[in-house]
């Protein structure tokens, strides 16, 4: 059977990799290119990045991030921030990633999504959605709304909704980040993913609130994840990825455990 | 010198990366001199049956491969690349290049699984291999060692000696197939980790008898 997929998540800024609270307060920590390569060697099955950056220059400098990763880390990995279009797809591909996300630029025009899939396939196609929770209300039926522009802009969007319509779409995997435990790393959203990863078909990538092993176990199981993002509790070396296979291990997640 | 046959299946400059990594030379081509002029071959790709197949009629490739085949090169196919040796492809009902007599299947849909959701489709990330017939190719292979999947088909060779290895997911399907100096995985080496580059690499030196 599949294993549980342990990703690290690094963000991604003017070529360092950066780290905020809740979307704000960044600081660097670190060369994304080495921490991909030392991630890949520790055991991750997955590496995502996200460029946060929004000038050009930062963008080639991006590239430059992704095709030097290529050349040191053979598992898969994914870049997501700033992906526009088809072109901006094809670049970051070529480049050497697996996969591409997109977010606001897909709220912004759905079809993009469709356009990336009938070019490059569903299986490079992430949907990444950014949801907050914000009770049942008309257009928000689930609960949770769509928020964009790293969690600054509400869309009126319900979250369940856009999952299924990306899926329609032809997404071929959904990173669900919860703006509300985002970088608190007190938890993931547990009712959210299960809620997301119960209404498609995709593949659903927990992010936002890792703090302990213990969290993601849990959203491996009651939350139904495929697949957790990491970030502080490893960038900090708080743990290394082989602690938290361990401890899933322990529990019974089935995970990948040689490397 | 390997040739890594581009058909416009796909992105193919990661077989490249990785078997550059490895230290043995490669080029990336559909030009029929560089294919016959490689040691070996590794038929990668990515992407839809039908149209794979019409890319390799329009470029010709597929007599090329065929001669290349039949004159005992090694051959490596990788991912959709497995599919398109086998003789059908359920896959846009699509004939195939027919090295390896059987059949390109589609995973069944609604098959259960643990957490009460359907098994999702496609077939992706990490799974084990079960090896049933041993191979230069799984030196060094441990039996917990995973590899990368991203497929909604698989293989189904007629012969059950061509199976060299099965993985489970929902059903035991082939997912290394081969025989004489042909040998095909289902899932991707190129980003296996350090798994998949140890089986690359026993296809970069293997000498078929």
């Amino acid at each position: 059977m599949l294993s549980k997929r342990i990703i690290p998540c690094l963000d991604v800024r003017a070529g360092k990799t950066t780290k905020g609270v809740k979307f704000k307060n960044n600081i660097d920590i670190g060369d994304p290119v080495e921490m991909a390569r030392l991630y890949y060697e520790a055991g991750a099955d997955e590496i995502v990045f996200y460029d946060i950056t929004a000038s050009h220059e930062d963008r080639e400098i991006m590239i430059d991030v992704v095709e030097r990763v290529a050349k040191t880390v053979f598992i898969p990995f994914s870049v997501g921030g700033g992906i526009r279009g088809v072109d901006d797809m094809r670049r970051v591909l070529l480049a050497g990633a697996e996969k591409v996300s997109v977010n606001t630029a897909a709220v912004k025009d759905p079809h993009i999504i469709a356009k990336g899939a009938e070019v490059f396939g569903s299986q490079c196609i992430v949907l990444g959605m950014d949801a907050k929770h914000v009770g049942k209300k008309k257009n928000t039926p689930s609960g949770y709304e769509i928020v964009i522009n790293g969690g600054r802009t509400y869309t009126g969007i319900d979250a369940v909704e856009w999952a299924k319509e990306s899926e329609s779409l032809g997404a071929g995997e959904i990173c669900l980040n919860s703006i509300d435990s985002d970088g608190i790393r007190d938890g993931y959203e547990l009712k959210l993913t299960a809620l997301i990863a119960e209404n498609v078909g995709l593949p659903v990538i927990a992010s936002g609130g890792a703090g302990k092993p213990k969290h993601l176990y849990d959203v491996l199981t009651k939350g139904k994840a495929d697949a957790a993002l990491i970030a502080s509790m490893v960038h900090y070396g708080t743990y290394t990825i082989s602690q938290i296979k361990s401890y899933l291990d322990d529990f019974g997640v089935k995970i990948r455990k040689t490397w | 010198m390997i040739a890594i046959i581009d058909y416009h299946a796909g992105n193919l400059t990661s077989v490249a990366r990785a078997v550059t990594h490895l230290d043995y030379k490669c080029v990336v081509t559909h030009s029929h001199e560089q294919i016959e002029a490689a040691d070996r071959i590794i038929f990668p790709g990515v992407g839809a049956a039908g149209s794979a197949m019409e890319s390799l009629k329009r470029l010709g490739l597929d007599t090329t491969i065929k001669a290349m085949f039949l004159v005992g090169k090694p051959i490596l196919g990788i991912c959709l690349g497995t599919q398109i040796i086998m003789g059908h492809s359920e896959e846009n009902n699509t004939r195939c290049l027919g090295f390896v007599d059987g059949n390109v299947r589609a995973f069944p849909s609604k098959m259960p699984s643990a957490n009460e959701i359907c098994l999702k489709i496609p077939h992706m990330g990490w799974n084990r291999i079960q090896i049933l017939h041993d191979h230069p190719i799984f030196s060094g292979v441990n039996e917990n060692d995973e590899f990368y999947f991203v497929h909604s088909f698989y293989p189904e060779p007629g012969k059950k000696e061509h199976i060299l290895g099965v993985t489970d997911y929902g059903i035991s399907f082939p997912s290394v197939v081969g025989f004489d100096n042909i040998i095909a995985t289902q899932f991707h080496l190129e980003k296996s980790g350090r798994s998949g580059l140890n089986m690359l690499k026993n296809f970069c030196a293997w000498q078929p008898c």
